[in-house]
């Protein structure tokens, strides 16, 4: 309420409700005008953007569902004058596009490589969720050796392979078999655990060192080895599905993520064996890294394909598969390797000087200060790096490897399914899919980058 | 010490897939290995494209089945590698195939530079016209003026511009880079004709809005022998390669077929059929494998003529006429040497 006094004074003892703001710039009226018409440029663009919408979503929207054929047996369902995607065709193909060539009753087994690979996946990639510790370790060691196993059935006499060509004994007692196990190979490989691990610790202790230390370290190698030996030597009663018989996403999957996982420890050793002060290590980690970078992909996969067979002693012939596999890792180690060294020249010296000073060393100051920012601040060239990657697997067709484009490819070639609309439908289909993983990639990135990089916030 | 380790641990990973025996002969080999390794194309329909259950068909395909049966007496005992044009010759030498099959054209060239060998012709190709039936051609030569679709950087275009030329002819060629791109433009109408093999066109045709609407013409203006290839250094391996396509066009010839080839073993009394399903002489074990090999090949594969019919022949999609593909005694060039 307000006082007016008899002189005509006026005095107001109460807040005037503030006026709404003019109603142009509230709401989505508002919204609108700040944001798409502030300006002629940003009119002029707004424009062109609701055009170029306006111009594309129509035709898709009725090629790939008003217009689709959505059931059919064959090519004729697909035939026609106005006829949209022949959804039919990718599912009759949609077995192959994710498996590829892969026996039909025993594609149960790359169905629990995924789901396994998902289950331990998800809870690795939220940050909030407990036992990080023991997720990676299944995911990154127990994982990998489950899906080859389960993958091509294991039971690959590795024990016998090595013994025969490595084996220190094999020249005087040859192969024991005792229950489906090669059990001088088991003698044999103790006893060089052993003599190794004698021969580090003594070494190590003889210069001054920890030699028990190495010693105990040297065992757990065997160990570790050992026990991913014996793991592809059971014989589970698995079917053998040569790598020859993968295809489609499977193999699309399976070298993008080793290619990944390999590529960025790899790439962090590069990286930092660029910047060591050590001559030698320095030039060959140089040399490493220009030639992988210099040399075109295709010509890497190519190489390891057709040529490395030529160079190998007769009778090892290494698997296609994996041949195509450490050409990609290595290339995008070298790659990973430049990105990588980006963020160490991005940390000031006083950093390491800070390290030094409080009497770290050289790989303590690595691992708790340097690679954490590091890494950090590179976040968006790395999964850069592992996009191109996922996108360049593709290349591997023309080493008659058939990832997920590679067999969509070879599905259009069926005479059963030869229409005008089978490309598009198919190429749409692959868009669809890759963007998926690609922009599921690059949210995910964008999320983490948030998460660590709050300070750096504009 | 680790780092040793490790690369002993590489090494070994990499070794891992080796095979085991080194047995001298090609056939040998096979054997050993329980399998026949086979180069196929990466699809081209009806000569080898997977089908809806992933399993790879077509008549490239067949022959191999044909090589696994007459090796092994079971036609599944073949496993296919898809390699593109560029890479087949080099699979070959480097042994990662036993037989390519691959839709492959016989030339001098690649006869004789390539440490190859051709082992006959199992398709003989050539290049056509399509055209659409409105445009009332009925023979090349009166194409003159048109306007000519073709992919870029093959043979394809080369032939074209000989064949114009050699019949005083002109002609505009619209090139583009890949098939599809092609077949598109065609079917734009862009331009009048479409030109590639003909096999490839049947297949094209199929991607086209009407297919019935258009037509391939009769002339046929380039040789274009497709067959099955095998390395050289193995003399053996060549002559059952080699005499597989013989055995499976002696079989159509002399009206052996996959339904009757079992009965015939039985009951024939033509001294022909009698050595060719080795109930007389001993041809089989003169290549090292079993006398009953063309009964393998035929009664799992089938005589030259089902394995086309079933792939390209006129009850599939691509509706390919026998042509100059019939035998020889029915007006066209598949012509055997006599099993004796």
């Amino acid at each position: 309420m307000s006082l007016t006094f008899d002189d005509g004074t006026f005095i107001r003892n109460e807040m005037v409700q503030p006026l709404p703001p003019p109603r142009r710039q509230v709401g989505a009226l508002g919204w609108v005008r700040e944001n798409l018409f502030s300006s002629v440029l940003n009119t002029v663009l707004t424009l062109a953007g609701i055009a170029l919408v306006a111009l594309i979503l129509p035709p898709l929207v009725r090629f790939m569902i008003l217009d689709a054929v959505w059931t059919g047996e064959n090519r004729e369902a697909c035939l026609g004058p106005e006829v949209g995607a022949c959804w039919p065709f990718i599912k009759a193909k949609f077995g192959q596009l994710i498996y590829g060539f892969y026996p039909i009753d025993q594609r149960w087994r790359p169905n629990i490589v995924f789901a396994a690979g998902i289950l331990l996946m998800v809870p690795l990639l939220v940050p909030s969720w407990p036992l990080k510790r023991l997720n990676s370790f299944l995911f990154f060691v127990i994982y990998p050796v489950v899906s080859f196993v389960l993958l091509t059935g294991g039971n690959i006499d590795a024990s016998a392979f090595l013994f025969e060509h490595f084996g220190l004994i094999h020249s005087f007692v040859g192969d024991v078999t005792m229950a489906g196990v090669n059990a001088t190979f088991w003698v044999d490989y103790v006893l060089t655990a052993i003599a190794a691990a004698a021969f580090v610790g003594g070494l190590l202790a003889l210069l001054g060192g920890s030699g028990t230390g190495a010693a105990r370290t040297t065992l757990w190698v065997f160990l570790a080895f050992g026990a991913l030996v014996l793991a592809w030597d059971i014989d589970f009663g698995l079917p053998y599905v040569e790598t020859r018989q993968w295809g489609g996403l499977l193999v699309t999957l399976v070298i993008a993520v080793t290619g990944i996982v390999a590529s960025l420890p790899l790439g962090i050793l590069l990286a930092l064996g660029r910047r060591s002060q050590m001559p030698i290590v320095r030039l060959l980690c140089v040399v490493f890294i220009e030639f992988w970078r210099g040399v075109p992909l295709i010509t890497v996969l190519f190489f390891a394909t057709y040529m490395l067979p030529l160079f190998l002693p007769s009778g090892t012939n290494p698997d296609a598969l994996l041949r195509a596999l450490v050409g990609v890792a290595l290339f995008s180690a070298a790659y990973m390797a430049e990105v990588v060294r980006g963020g160490l020249q991005a940390i000031s010296k006083g950093q390491y000087e800070g390290a030094m000073a409080m009497g770290l060393t050289w790989s303590q100051m690595m691992r708790l200060i340097i690679l954490p920012q590091a890494l950090t601040l590179v976040i968006p060239g790395i999964v850069n790096s592992f996009i191109s990657l996922f996108k360049d697997t593709t290349l591997v067709l023309i080493v008659s490897i058939f990832d997920f484009l590679g067999q969509l490819r070879a599905s259009f070639t069926d005479p059963n399914w030869a229409t005008p609309v089978t490309l598009y439908t198919g190429f749409a289909f692959a868009g669809v899919v890759y963007f998926l993983f690609c922009f599921g990639m690059s949210r995910y990135s964008l999320f983490v980058e948030r998460r660590l990089n709050t300070s750096h916030r504009r | 010490m680790k780092r040793l380790l490790s690369t002993f641990a590489l090494a070994g990973a990499f070794g891992l897939c080796a095979f085991g025996a080194q047995a001298a002969t090609k056939l040998e080999q096979v054997k050993a290995k329980g399998f026949v390794q086979c180069g196929v194309s990466q699809g081209l329909p009806g000569f080898s494209n997977p089908d809806d259950k992933g399993s790879w068909t077509g008549l490239d395909v067949d022959f191999c089945r044909a090589v696994a049966a007459a090796v092994f007496g079971d036609a599944t005992k073949v496993k296919f590698t898809p390699l593109s044009a560029k890479d087949r010759f080099t699979a070959l030498q480097s042994g990662d195939i036993d037989v390519l099959s691959r839709n492959t054209t016989w030339t001098i060239t690649r006869d004789t530079s390539l440490g190859l060998n051709f082992t006959g012709v199992t398709y003989y190709d050539g290049q056509g016209f399509l055209i659409r039936k409105d445009k009332k051609v009925n023979s090349a030569l009166e194409l003159s003026g048109a306007s000519v679709c073709t992919q870029t950087g093959t043979t394809t275009e080369q032939n074209l511009a000989d064949y114009f030329r050699a019949n005083n002819m002109t002609y505009e060629v619209i090139a583009f880079a890949t098939n599809d791109e092609v077949v598109k433009a065609y079917d734009a109408g862009r331009c009048d004709v479409l030109t590639t093999d003909r096999s490839g066109l049947a297949g094209e045709r199929l991607k086209l809005t009407n297919p019935d609407d258009h037509v391939v013409l009769p002339e046929i203006i380039s040789k274009e022998p497709l067959g099955p290839v095998v390395a050289h250094g193995d003399d053996q391996w060549f002559d059952i390669v080699k005499w597989v396509l013989f055995a499976q066009l002696n079989a159509e010839e002399l009206g052996l077929t996959s339904k009757n080839v079992e009965e015939q073993v039985k009951s024939a009394t033509n001294p022909e059929i009698k050595r060719l399903v080795g109930t007389e002489g001993k041809f089989g074990e003169g290549m090292g494998i079993g006398n009953d090999w063309v009964v393998a090949i035929v009664k799992q594969v089938g005589n030259y003529g089902e394995m086309y019919d079933r792939n390209v022949g006129p009850d599939t999609p691509l509706k390919l006429a026998r042509g100059v593909n019939a035998l020889w005694n029915k007006g066209g060039l598949q012509y055997a040497p006599p099993i004796r």
